[in-house]
């Protein structure tokens, strides 16, 4: 297990700036775009848990908000769409000394990597799962996503879907993640404080960020007026956590659930097969 | 803008509190530590509500202003980056100037306290109203097709609000040291409103269809 433990109180100056963990490429996001402060809180939160840019990895599908492997200096997958974790749990299985964080948007994560969303949950690996929620499809120009108001009226989507909205969090919680979270883009410090402790927290985080989208969703430049610190501090009691969150208007933010369950990590070493193994079973 | 008055240097130098040494943990709620001895266990803190631990001592309001200065300076330099990456450079260029600006002024503050190394943050963090520092303009304040006649319109909402902030703090301030290194940050943030009006009224007014692309993102009919 990898989890990296919280400092000691006299522990030693970080030696990494935030600035360590940025990569050449200058993001291309629009300008406004939230995406860009989840980015700095990315590289906060390495900076605050002091870990070396070759010891960590970061994984995405496809969609505007999956484009930050790139933007970091650490290892990076930009992988396929919605099967960013399916590819992030086989590297943290395969070497379970990496941290292993993974980026997400609503529709990479919840429409076609739904069904890895769930089954992530439950198996619990030791993952940091930060979804940019925009609640559209940014990148492929703006068509309602999972997350999207069913009234939500637009050229794509005439009268709004009439669909109801999937709630991340309660789903997360009554999948198995053994950590609930919601950031909001807006409080880039906050957000890195955060997703540091996620990535402390042993086993399957989810960190929920609301990231404004402001080329398809300008609306979404309000929600700063609207959030507000969660008035409650995280339970590990899950029923507990989802009462609250069944009845929480989607603007509280702060960590919501944090549970003890232990990750999955297969036992190493013997018995291990290698790639060569495999391919003698397929030998003719 | 205005450079500093020595009357502050003055109640900075009278307050008699030790510099803080360098910063040993990096900022964040769960490792950050207090520059100076804490209050007593049990001590009612004397002022409540945002920023309220800044109107305790001068060295902490010149901690508030440091940070203020810094984090802001900081997004002018993220928000010149982003404009050169969509080819704004007048705006672009803007947003460094103010960059420049709020780093000298942090830089000023640095050099008052005779502190080598940035404040630590207070153990509970900078205590805002919102999220950020009151002069720290907000991510989605850009447009890619923005003006510069809008670059400084977020300015001069930053100035205002760091005008209330010392304003609040000064009005908050039981210490006279306090009150008066407050009102002289309330008189500078005052100063800047104004060359900030000036500098508005002569740069061109955007034309009233400047967001108008011929080929917007978004389409319609
Ligand atoms: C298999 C596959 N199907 C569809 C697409 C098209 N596509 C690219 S990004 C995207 C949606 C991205 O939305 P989201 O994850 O919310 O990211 P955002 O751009 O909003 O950050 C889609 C449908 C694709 N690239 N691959
Ligand atoms: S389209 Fe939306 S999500 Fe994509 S970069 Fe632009 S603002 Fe960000
Ligand atoms: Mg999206």
């Amino acid at each position: 297990m990898s989890a990296v433990p919280a400092p000691a109180a006299d522990a030693p100056k970080s030696a990494h700036t935030a600035a360590d963990y940025k990569s050449d490429y200058k993001p291309i996001w629009c300008p406004g775009c939230g995406d860009y402060s989840v980015l700095s809180s990315f590289t906060k939160a390495f900076a605050i848990l002091d870990l070396a840019p070759e010891r960590i990895a970061v994984v995405s599908g496809i969609g505007c908000s999956s484009r930050i492997p790139a933007y970091t200096s650490c290892y990076g997958f930009h992988g396929v769409h919605g099967r960013s974790l399916a590819a992030a749990t086989g590297l943290k299985l395969a070497r379970p000394d990496l941290t292993v964080v993974v980026a997400s948007g609503d529709g990479d994560g919840y429409s076609i990597g739904g069904n890895h969303f769930l089954h992530a949950c439950r198996r619990n690996a030791d993952l940091t799962y930060v979804v940019m929620d925009n609640h559209v499809y940014g990148m492929t120009k703006g068509q309602p996503s999972p997350t999207t108001e069913p009234d939500w009226d637009s050229k794509l989507s005439p009268g709004g879907t009439g669909l109801r909205s999937f709630n991340p969090l309660v789903i997360a919680l009554a999948a198995g993640a053994n950590f609930v979270a919601r950031a909001f883009a807006g409080d880039p410090n906050g957000t890195a404080e955060i997703i540091a402790e996620a990535i402390r927290t042993p086993g399957f985080s989810f960190v929920e960020v609301m990231s404004p989208c402001v080329t398809f969703r300008p609306e979404q430049r309000e929600w700063k007026h609207h959030v507000r610190p969660s008035p409650v501090p995280a339970t590990d009691d899950a029923a507990k956590a989802a009462r609250r969150l069944m009845t929480d208007d989607g603007f509280n933010i702060g960590v919501l659930y944090k549970g003890d369950r232990p990750p999955y990590q297969p036992p190493m070493g013997k018995g291990r097969k290698t790639p060569a193994d495999l391919e003698r079973g397929f030998a003719i | 803008m205005s450079t500093r008055k020595p009357t502050r240097k003055r109640a900075a130098k009278t307050a008699k509190r030790p510099a803080p040494k360098p910063v040993k943990q990096p900022a964040g709620k769960a490792v950050a530590k207090r520059a100076e001895a804490p209050p007593r266990r049990g001590a009612a803190p004397r002022t409540r509500g945002p920023g309220a631990d800044a109107a305790r001592s001068v060295a902490e309001l010149m901690s508030y202003a440091y940070a203020l200065e810094a984090e802001a300076a900081e997004r002018y330099a993220e928000f010149a980056e982003v404009m050169e990456a969509h080819n704004n450079r007048e705006v672009a260029e803007l947003f460094r100037k103010l960059a420049r600006i709020e780093h000298k002024h942090s830089e000023q503050i640095l050099e008052e306290m005779g502190w080598t190394s940035p404040p630590r943050p207070p153990s509970t963090g900078y205590r805002w109203e919102g999220p950020e520092g009151p002069e720290t303009a907000d991510i989605t304040d850009l447009h890619y097709l923005m003006q510069p006649y809008h670059a400084l319109q977020i300015a001069l909402h930053n100035e205002k609000r760091a005008e209330k902030f010392f304003a609040s703090l000064a009005r908050k301030a039981t210490a006279a040291s306090v009150r008066k290194a407050a009102t002289e940050f309330m008189d500078e943030e005052t100063e800047h409103v104004r060359l900030i009006e000036e500098w508005l009224a002569r740069t061109p007014k955007p034309a009233k269809d400047w967001a108008l692309d011929p080929d917007p993102p978004a389409y319609h009919d």
